[in-house]
């Protein structure tokens, strides 16, 4: 059987059946920027920062299925922009004082903020009021950095079987909750050791008793840019790509 | 015939912590390397106090956000009188820690730190006259007047910095690569 391919950037990109644009492209070793994918969970194509032209029309490279002689763009001067601009809605939406986070230099937003050269959030902040859960003895939620990726959702629903989080309210209100009667995370069966304790790509589920252990230049993207980490992101097992 | 004019750069810390100063100074003998092409106007550094007497300003490098009456002022006075003017350090690029006060009432706020906190004198909330109104938000100085470049860090490197002004001496656009860029 002859091998499959799409181009990416003009490069040929191999594919098995099933994969997606993205799991395509990062089994090849080509990053494409991302908040909500993870190589464990089925896509969920929120964040839209995979967006790229696939035969001339934006799509999410993480919900789309390859296929033999698609033409993807994804590192053109026009997908960047519009990254950098999703990025920047980021983080004027929620509150990312990356100097006093415990995540800064672990975290995904900021690595690709630094990928891309966001310099400037460029439009004016929400500062929104939200609350931060110290109830837990071993994690703290700080929601004020929270972006709706899901993938504590995801993981604590498919790998923990525990379901302790959820979102609720709609549009600008959309929040992430956790499913307790008094809505704390003490009062869950939630433990550090949990999957959902190990997916968020900010900082909003945090290890108590371990900030700012690693020192700046040994941090996770210190040494080198996200796109340099593109191993990590390869797909672990075959999967079924397209939607949910 | 004139030798060409040294280019003029004035800085100020408006809510910051002079700590991207500090990194200012921290680009150490290359600071010989930099007086050779710049000189600066109003600057902490200098002392001079008004901005502008000795020509118009080149550039101008602004430290910390905008936190209250005076801030406002003294940036639009910058944005005035300097060709190109630099969000320099987080706090002038988002807010940084001063703006960490925003989701909370400035009325609570100043009620908490002069009357209600325990163990602080209760000497009520000062209004001296000298001193400038807080506003009720601390702003990021792009969303006051429009920034040409941003800077960022908590403090930008003394080698980010240098990086940046270099570049723009040089006329490039400047362009800070993989560990020179920082939010933190």
């Amino acid at each position: 059987m002859s091998e499959q391919t799409f181009t990416l950037d003009g490069q040929e990109i191999p594919f098995a059946t099933g994969q997606s644009v993205m799991q395509a492209a990062l089994s090849a070793g080509v990053f494409i920027p991302h908040l909500c994918y993870h190589p464990e969970f089925r896509p969920h194509g929120s964040c839209k920062l995979c967006t790229v032209k696939i035969n001339g029309r934006p799509a999410t490279s993480c919900t789309t299925p390859a296929a033999a002689g698609l033409e993807v763009e994804s590192d053109t001067q026009e997908i960047l922009d519009k990254r950098r601009t999703l990025l920047q809605m980021l983080l004027v939406e929620g509150n990312h004082f990356c100097p006093s986070c415990e995540k800064s230099g672990h975290c995904k937003l900021q690595a690709l903020g630094y990928e891309l050269g966001v310099m400037t959030p460029h439009f004016n902040h929400f500062y929104p009021d939200r609350p931060v859960d110290a109830s837990h003895p071993d994690v703290l939620l700080d929601f004020n950095r929270c972006i709706l990726c899901e993938l504590c959702i995801r993981a604590s629903a498919e790998v923990d079987g525990k379901n302790v989080f959820a979102l609720a309210g709609r549009g600008i209100g959309k929040h992430l909750i956790v499913n307790a009667e008094s809505g704390k995370l003490g009062d869950t069966d939630f433990a550090l050791t949990d999957k959902a304790a190990q997916v968020c790509p900010v900082g909003v589920i945090l290890a108590k008793r371990q900030g700012f252990a690693v020192p700046i230049g040994q941090r996770r993207f210190d040494a080198a840019p996200i796109s340099a980490h593109v191993d990590e992101f390869r797909p672990v097992a075959p999967q079924a790509g397209g939607k949910p | 015939m004139t030798a060409a004019r040294k280019v003029r750069i004035a800085t100020a810390s408006l809510a910051g912590c002079f700590g991207c100063h500090m990194s200012l100074l921290d680009i150490d003998e290359r600071l010989l390397d930099l007086l050779r092409l710049v000189e600066f106007d109003r600057t902490p550094l200098t002392d001079i106090k008004t901005l502008g007497t000795r020509g118009p300003c080149d550039i101008g490098l602004i430290e910390g956000g905008v936190c209250n009456a005076e801030n406002v002022h003294v940036l639009r006075e910058f944005r005035a009188h300097c060709k190109i003017l630099v969000a320099m350090g987080a706090c002038a690029v988002n807010g940084g820690l001063p703006a960490q006060r925003n989701h909370l009432d400035l009325r609570d706020i100043l009620s908490e730190v002069y009357h209600t906190e325990a163990g602080l004198a209760h000497g009520g909330i000062p209004n001296d006259p000298e001193l400038p109104l807080p506003l009720n938000e601390v702003h990021p100085i792009h969303e006051v007047v429009k920034v040409d470049y941003f800077l960022p860090g908590c403090p930008p490197s003394a080698d980010a910095i240098w990086k940046f002004l270099t570049d723009l001496l040089a006329g490039r656009t400047p362009h800070l690569p993989h560990g020179l860029i920082h939010y933190d």
